[in-house]
């Protein structure tokens, strides 16, 4: 990117760098809340609905990790994936791959602990009525998670924004290399660094409106189908 | 149905990634850690793509400061460790993480400070003196403080100056621990003097009040290395790969490469390597 | 569906007590629930109709004494539906939860469409089937919870005062679709305060004050011929403590 050209001029212009570097960070970030949902939301009603000893604490504790720093996730996976780590053999270290690891630890527990506590709720009005037509445990999970599932949906966009926004991680763990693992917030963070400020805040406003977006579509999504299924 | 839902999702979602992600296994790359001078002023910017054409070899430049970059090599993470730190360059040889240290440029350092120059020190020509200076009026000054071949520089012309300057640091001496574009945007907020190397110093646009103060003293030359990580330490190094790109980096092209590059007309790195290689 | 082998009835209650700490919900209480019309529960509040209902479904376990369901006790009755006092629709339409109990009975999938709609046309709910169910009024949801208790095709119907809180035609109609059931072979127990109901429903009748059994009867011996003073009282109208 030319640094004399604005944010602006860079998209009326159709740049490519620039819808590289939008398109990563989309998909790193789509794709660190598709793994954080598959695995957090299971985790989540599970948590809901078990009992066992301790169980309170393990609550606090999730609730605790949704306002993980970003830098500390960042170092231990750094720290995992390294060469010198236990899964370096991977070489995965400053990859996309480790910006989506990264990214879904992050905001698993945001996914886990909204989960459980919307599960939750919802168990306490529908447990006698499950247990009458004898539906068993996975059963149980299944329905609570389908029926809270608008729910469900605003936490994966919590989810979402978090790892949108954030550079922490992505920065350590991806190494921000041009072309490579360079995101939206590394290229701030990138350009805020050369002096280069109003590209920067450029960049970021673009930010914000993709988020914005991608919330105003969800939404309209939820009106949508909310109004069919009730 | 809900599975068959979230399968596809995740189908498609891993289709964009691989998408966005060029195919690794084709094209041979490597990963170089360096430091934020070499790629804030751009200079990788200008060389690596008549490397790539002559190669084909893809190369990752992991910018960070020269202790976290030379840590990366340490680790095994990088393939080939370019910095500009060369006591801590020569103990990392000695340690046995790098194979061989090859000169291959230097660039110089100069001492930035406001228009207003509070210390007095513009336009003197003897880094040591000036140092001195502020830190005798107690003007304002930012260090880097993150343990980078920048601020391992400053801590040097501190000693030089005869200051010792964990005992002399006082209010007026900030250590961001960040840097460098980070320590001059902190500079031009507060009006302070700060030691930058001249490619940054040179391609960075929010200079405020700031303007160059001192420049030209031999001791403010800043030499660059560039090391092989040992693959006998980490296997995973891509001897072959990252091994041309030093022979590159230090031949007649790849010098001549680095020579040619400039930031309004200004010659920023001066190749080196023919001399010193004899 | 699978027809249960076995019969879940006789339902016997043996010396069953069900207490929560000091509090007795139920005590030293004895009875048979055999095939035939429908059982009415009747009682004042606080007698104990809703601790009996839920130890007659197992989903309670009684704290001394017994309840075998056709000889059994290792588990509850397995072909029971239940009707809660205030029923919780799923966050779906109304089919869709019709569908829900049909797929928990083990209807094929293949099926299920076409037999919730058979169902909600015997509740008068076919009009509105894509619905949300939560969106219908209290009468409607009654009668929507009632079509997802018959999609289980239950030996043992219980129904947990199902028209406490429903106007005089929707009462008449939930009333129907209980005897329509009665008649087609499910054993119907069913906790009301309502005399009039009793009335008419009751093949016989099981009167609790505070957690005793004070009288077992034909219906029509219940009301002609009270064999308590108390059930005597109640069939009056007069308080009983």
């Amino acid at each position: 990117m030319s640094e004399e050209l604005s944010a602006w001029q860079l998209i009326a212009s159709g740049d490519a760098t620039l819808f590289a570097i939008v398109r990563l960070s989309l998909a790193v970030t789509l794709s660190a809340v598709a793994i954080a949902a598959v695995i957090g939301l299971p985790l989540g009603a599970l948590l809901a609905l078990a009992r066992f000893p301790g169980r309170s604490a393990v609550v606090v504790v999730l609730n605790g990790f949704m306002g993980l720093p970003p830098v500390i996730v960042g170092l231990s996976v750094y720290l995992l994936l390294s060469r010198s780590g236990p899964l370096g053999e991977f070489g995965l270290l400053f990859t996309p791959a480790a910006m989506v690891i990264a990214q879904a630890v992050l905001v698993l527990p945001i996914i886990a602990a909204l989960t459980r506590q919307t599960i939750e709720d919802l168990w306490h009005e529908y447990r006698e009525e499950l247990t009458a037509m004898d539906v068993g445990p996975l059963g149980q999970v299944a329905t609570l998670l389908w029926d809270s599932r608008f729910s469900l949906f605003t936490a994966l966009l919590a989810g979402f924004g978090r790892a949108a926004a954030e550079v922490g991680t992505v920065m350590i763990v991806g190494g921000n290399i041009n072309g490579f693992t360079r995101t939206m917030t590394t290229t701030v963070a990138l350009e805020t660094s050369k002096g280069n400020l109003p590209l920067a805040v450029g960049l970021g406003l673009i930010l914000i409106f993709l988020i914005i977006l991608i919330n105003a579509a969800a939404w309209g999504v939820r009106l949508w189908s909310e109004q069919r299924a009730g | 149905m809900l599975s068959r839902r979230i399968f596809s999702a995740i189908a498609t979602l891993l289709l964009l990634t691989a998408g966005a992600t060029p195919a690794l296994t084709q094209d041979q790359s490597i990963v170089v850690a360096s430091t934020t001078s070499t790629q804030d002023s751009g200079l990788f910017g200008h060389i690596l793509p008549m490397f790539k054409q002559k190669t084909g070899i893809d190369v990752k430049v992991v910018a960070q400061g020269t202790g976290q970059a030379l840590d990366t090599g340490r680790r095994g993470d990088a393939d080939v460790v370019f910095v500009h730190a060369k006591a801590q360059e020569e103990k990392f040889i000695e340690e046995g993480f790098g194979v061989k240290r090859f000169d291959v440029m230097y660039n110089d350092f100069v001492l930035i400070g406001p228009k207003s120059d509070p210390a007095g020190v513009s336009g003197t020509k003897d880094i040591a003196a000036a140092l001195a200076m502020i830190e005798a009026k107690d003007a304002p000054f930012i260090s880097r403080g993150d343990k980078s071949g920048t601020h391992s520089a400053e801590l040097r012309l501190w000693k030089v100056a005869g200051i010792d300057i964990e005992a002399a640091k006082g209010p007026w001496y900030k250590e961001i621990g960040q840097g460098m574009g980070a320590a001059l945007n902190t500079a031009a907020a507060m009006d302070a003097y700060v030691l930058s190397d001249r490619g940054t110093w040179l391609s960075f646009q929010n200079r405020g009040e700031l303007d160059v103060a001192v420049e030209g003293d031999k001791r403010l030359f800043n030499q660059y290395g560039v090391m092989l990580v040992n693959p006998q330490k980490h296997p995973s190094v891509k001897a072959e790969a990252g091994q041309r790109f030093i022979d590159w980096l230090v031949s007649p092209e790849g010098q001549k490469s680095i020579g040619e590059f400039k930031i309004d007309g200004q010659q920023l790195f001066f190749p080196n390597a023919e001399q010193q290689r004899s | 569906m699978m027809r249960a082998a076995s019969s879940d009835l006789p339902l016997v209650l043996d010396r069953v007590s069900l207490s929560a700490g000091p509090v007795t919900m139920l005590d030293c209480l004895s009875l048979t629930i055999t095939p035939g019309a429908p059982t009415l529960v009747v009682g004042p509040n606080g007698s104990g109709k809703t601790s009996l209902l839920r130890l007659c479904m197992g989903l309670a376990a009684p704290s001394a004494g017994s309840v075998s369901w056709g000889g059994r006790t290792d588990r509850g009755p397995a072909r029971r539906a239940i009707l809660f006092q205030k029923p919780v629709m799923l966050r779906r339409s109304a089919t869709a939860n019709v569908v829900y109990a049909l797929g928990q009975a083990g209807c094929p999938r293949r099926l299920r469409a076409a037999r919730a709609a058979e169902l909600l046309e015997r509740v008068g709910l076919l009009g509105l089937a894509n619905h949300p169910a939560r969106r219908l009024s209290g009468g409607e949801q009654q009668r929507l919870a009632l079509a997802r208790a018959l999609a289980r095709d239950p030996e043992i119907l219980l129904l947990d005062e199902p028209t406490a809180s429903l106007d005089p035609a929707a009462t008449r109609f939930v009333e129907e679709i209980i005897l329509m059931a009665a008649q087609s072979g499910t054993k119907v127990v069913m906790a009301s305060h309502d005399l009039g109901q009793v009335r008419r429903l009751a093949g016989d009748v099981v009167f609790l004050v505070r957690g005793r059994l004070c009288a077992h009867a034909a219906s029509g011996d219940f009301f002609e011929y009270p064999s308590t003073p108390k059930a005597a009282a109640f069939i009056r109208g007069d308080l009983v403590l």
